[in-house]
């Protein structure tokens, strides 16, 4: 029983001890908290969806068995070279600059063994990614450092970003400590300044412009290769709308659950809309239009597992795209440098200092001695394995389901554990026929 | 350039994806571009030494992108003029809208008129004269390279610049965060008067004056209040 002077000392909800540390921290410093990975609040997630295997009503297919598709094709009406993928998984935009170039290579050599794409980042095209990705989809952002034609002709495809789930509406960060000699000039940029890059592109403002944009850029490479358009969470009917409007290919959605190399927490945890709230609102977009499975979606976002997988392509994306799972894949937070976790303040799979260099694992840091660790080849066949499972996984509950190809997974197919998921992912309440708002 | 000697390409006859794939193909020659009616992308992705010369109004983007070779414009440009060049030359004789040379990477880019806002915005390393007056926010986050114009800019000028130089003959309505003027020194006045050599612009280098960074932007600052206060408790 609590006693009358422990309830006295009953700690606050509002300013818990948590809430104090952050406000004592701000007070000390005068700098917001940065840092990177995703939103780490308890946020509604695609666990909170189950999917409804065959029984009676429907027929399974022979998991080990039959066969059940996963390829992808993304832009087969626009470009002469369109994009395809084995399996509907890619790798998500992770720049050179807050990637090592081994991570790089890494993620490109584990991505061709699973026969999917790698993408850029803002800092430009390294020559170990393009070396080592088969298929590399160049990423088009608001700061444009490294930019050039000769890249652009060079890339498999054009991802237009206009801005990620960690931070929508928010600019790229890369803090002096990863801005060397290399990436510097890469970017244009003094060395060792705490690059700001610019949230909003610098030579089109809004949708209308972005259609002729796109006219450009398909011009620039001969209309070879296909051009994505990505978005942060936030308004994605709208957003996935007007980026079919301006002649997307494939629009990318990426979730607050989306990770960042560097941004504020307060942006991370508090700005957007959680993954599973926005692909069906995508969809939604898509099906008004007549373009689902036309013009491609692909979902991201806090992506971990087959499952995650299945049931993002059951609300009707087309393939997902992960970043933070693939780093962790490759190497991050490895315990095996628990030790140096620890000198760091962190341990291991709590470490998020991404924009500090000073990754004990290699990865997200540009300091020789700690780069030289991460072996890409050994990284890129850890990456090569999961993408694998992910793939496997995804394949069996599809096979559950009775579809012999994984888009055949439809919203018919899932069930919801909370209300709050029912009317987001907009699938009823297991048990009930109940979609909240329908 | 003569225009006897150049292949003829009309929008009358021709659509923006067969021009751009002839100027893409030929890597020798002059090109006039006629009837062009303010389209869009046009001469955009040029690769090689070709001349190019434009008789008409273009839409956006024109000249993106450019590399080597050189393309002249023969009346006005919209947004996006000669974004992202690398090198070469892009000269306008009329006036161009906003972003002109957005985030140029090099090369030189004439502008004989005015330009709108927000010109040479993001510029990498390319270097834009421009005849006339530059819109609000020009060089806003320029990196590199060098922008001079010979009239008078909008306000917010340079706003949150990096290692860029602007050299402005006029009147500056204002600067923006951490863009200063700067000493105008020998070095400086021969780079302008090279670079208005270059242009063909006629104007006394000494009547510039020079703006760039204050480079106070560059790094977040950081306070510690903890370790001063343990640093006096020690004392």
């Amino acid at each position: 029983m609590t006693t009358p002077a422990e309830w006295a000392q009953r700690e606050s909800h509002t300013f818990d001890r948590n809430v104090i540390a952050e406000i004592r921290r701000a007070a000390n410093t005068g700098i917001y908290r940065i840092r990177g990975w995703g939103a780490k609040r308890d946020l509604p997630t695609l666990d909170d969806l189950v999917v409804l295997g065959a029984s009676m009503s429907r027929y399974p297919l022979e998991g080990y068995r039959e066969s059940c598709g996963t390829d992808v094709v993304i832009g087969e009406a626009t470009s002469a070279k369109p994009v395809r993928l084995d399996i509907p998984i890619t790798i998500a935009g992770m720049s050179f600059g807050s990637l090592s170039g081994p991570a790089k290579e890494a993620l490109g050599r584990g991505a061709n063994a699973a026969g999917t794409s790698t993408t850029t980042g803002d800092g430009g095209m390294t020559q170990e990614e393009r070396v080592h990705s088969k298929t590399l989809v160049y990423q088009y952002l608001p700061s444009r450092y490294g930019m050039n034609p000769d890249d652009i002709r060079n890339a498999d495809a054009i991802e237009v970003v206009v801005g990620q789930g960690a931070k929508p509406g928010g600019g790229g960060m890369l803090l002096g400590q990863k801005i060397t000699e290399r990436v510097a000039e890469m970017r244009s940029l003094p060395e060792g300044i705490d690059q700001r890059s610019a949230c909003r592109h610098p030579d089109w403002t809004g949708p209308d412009d972005l259609e002729i944009k796109i006219i450009e850029l398909r011009e620039i490479v001969d209309w070879q290769v296909p051009i994505y358009v990505k978005v942060g969470a936030a308004r994605p009917f709208y957003d996935t709308a007007l980026a079919v409007k301006a002649g997307a290919d494939a629009v990318v959605v990426d979730g607050m659950q989306g990770g960042t190399a560097a941004t504020q927490d307060i942006f991370i945890e508090h700005v957007g809309i959680p993954t599973i709230a926005a692909v069906p609102e995508a969809v939604r977009a898509l099906r008004d239009l007549g373009v689902h499975r036309e013009v491609k979606l692909i979902a991201a976002g806090g992506i971990r597992s087959g499952a995650d997988v299945a049931k993002a392509i059951a609300l009707g994306a087309d393939a997902v795209s992960i970043g933070t799972a693939a780093l962790i894949a490759i190497g991050d937070n490895d315990p095996v440098y628990e030790d140096e976790y620890r000198q760091l303040g962190s341990t291991a799979g709590l470490w998020d200092d991404f924009q500090a260099g000073t990754d004990p694992a290699g990865i997200t840091t540009q300091d020789p001695g700690r780069m030289a660790r991460l072996d890409p080849m050994i990284a890129g066949r850890r990456l090569a394995n999961y993408l694998q499972v992910l793939t496997l996984e995804t394949q069996t509950i599809a096979r559950a389901c009775g579809k012999s190809h994984v888009h055949n997974l439809e919203p018919e197919d899932l069930a919801a554990l909370t209300v709050e998921a029912a009317a987001m992912a907009k699938v009823p309440l297991a048990g009930t026929g109940w979609i909240p708002g329908q | 350039m003569s225009s006897s000697a150049s292949t003829v390409l009309d929008f009358q006859t021709a659509s923006l994806r067969e021009i751009n794939q002839t100027l893409h193909d030929e890597t020798t020659g002059s090109f006039t571009i006629v009837n062009p009616r303010g389209a869009h992308a046009v001469a955009a992705g040029i690769d090689s030494d070709i001349q190019v010369e434009i008789d008409g109004p273009v839409g956006y983007y024109c000249a993106g992108m450019h590399q080597r070779g050189s393309v002249v414009v023969k009346g006005n440009a919209s947004t996006g003029l000669a974004e992202n060049m690398m090198s070469g030359t892009v000269r306008i004789t009329g006036n161009a809208t906003m972003s002109a040379g957005a985030t140029a990477c090099g090369g030189l880019l004439v502008i004989e008129g005015n330009a709108g806002s927000r010109c040479g915005i993001s510029m990498k390393g390319a270097d834009i004269v421009v005849g006339g007056t530059v819109g609000h926010m020009s060089a806003f986050m320029a990196q590199s390279g060098n922008l001079v114009v010979l009239g008078d800019t909008d306000s917010d000028l340079g706003d949150s610049i990096y290692e860029a130089r602007l050299f402005i003959r006029g009147d500056v309505a204002s600067l923006g965060a951490d863009c200063i003027e700067k000493e105008m020194r020998e070095e400086h006045l021969v780079l302008l008067t090279e670079l208005l050599s270059k242009a063909g612009m006629a104007a006394e280098p000494r009547d510039f004056k020079r703006f760039g960074s204050g480079r106070k932007l560059y790094n977040f600052h950081v306070d510690d209040i903890d370790a001063e206060v343990a640093r006096r408790t020690e004392a």
